[in-house]
């Protein structure tokens, strides 16, 4: 099982981690071929990306346009700090919602792991206002899983709706 | 009943987004239109709806009415942090298949 796991790392970050059945070369070109990232980076359901560009190089640029058919657009721009093929990716983002969210540094690693890859990813946990605009963002579905957890809320503070 | 009302009221996008705001903190209506490109009696709306169903209530502040989480359970960071998840269990599950489709790709050409 390919889970991922994801954890803060004091109040500024956040490491992610993910196995593939792939071995580092190619979870690092999927990574950094626009032609792949195209493929893959979209988020919830619904969401297209009818440009990506990505100069996997030091100081290129990256710029992904996501399209929506019902909750319009976004874009992100970056620019790439450090590339060590198949092991190591460094860049800086940002969304632009419209207004541009802070910059958010990205280290993403690959490691052999058996016969795939055990890919670590530390990114900046965005302050609270950038949280709040990317919440509100299309990015609703997203927030499914709190609804659940609002649901639940919900029943803990009305027993007797609930038992009903 | 409360709790259909509550599961109405999440049914939205917009009270959605309302609640992810105001687990940052209180506010008003005008504070609340402003990011969602709509009128205030929109907004009102929205609010009415998720006042009825318990998820809100509001303040009085002289003139001001802020409105505020009932139960300020929903942590902001919970939210983003789940958002950030999901999207990225979404991504990861996707490339997962393009990575197959890569690696057969390659066999098939040595």
């Amino acid at each position: 099982m390919n889970k991922l796991t994801l954890k803060t790392e004091g109040d500024t970050h956040v490491i992610v981690t993910r196995h593939f059945d792939a071995p580092p070369e190619a979870v690092f070109r999927a990574h950094t071929d626009p032609r792949i990232v195209q493929q893959w980076v979209l988020g919830p359901e619904g969401w297209t990306m009818p440009v990506c560009i990505n100069e996997a190089k030091p100081g290129g640029k990256i710029r992904y346009e996501w399209k929506h058919p019902k909750q319009g657009g976004f874009h992100l721009t970056g620019e790439y700090i450090e590339l060590v093929p198949y092991s190591k990716i460094v860049h800086v983002e940002r969304m632009f919602l419209p207004d541009p969210t802070p910059d958010n540094h990205v280290e993403t690693r690959f490691e052999p792991d058996g016969a795939g890859t055990r890919m670590t990813m530390r990114m900046t946990l965005p302050d609270g206002k950038t949280r709040a605009a990317m919440l509100a963002t299309g990015m609703e579905k997203g927030m499914e899983a709190s609804y659940v957890r609002l649901e639940s809320m919900i029943g803990n503070l009305m027993p007797s709706a609930a038992s009903h | 009943m409360p709790l259909d009302a509550s599961f109405a009221a999440l049914a939205d996008p917009t009270r959605r987004a309302i609640l992810a705001r105001l687990a940052l903190g209180e506010a008003t209506v005008m504070e609340l239109a402003k990011p969602f490109e709509m009128t205030q009696p929109a907004i009102s709306q929205h609010l009415k709806v998720l006042e009825g169903a318990g998820l809100i209530v509001q303040r009085v502040d002289g003139a001001r009415r802020p409105r505020r989480l009932a139960k300020p359970g929903l942590d902001a960071v919970d939210q983003w942090l789940t958002m950030l998840r999901k999207a990225l269990e979404k991504n990861y599950d996707r490339l997962d298949g393009v990575l197959a489709a890569m690696q057969s790709e390659h066999k098939r050409k040595r």
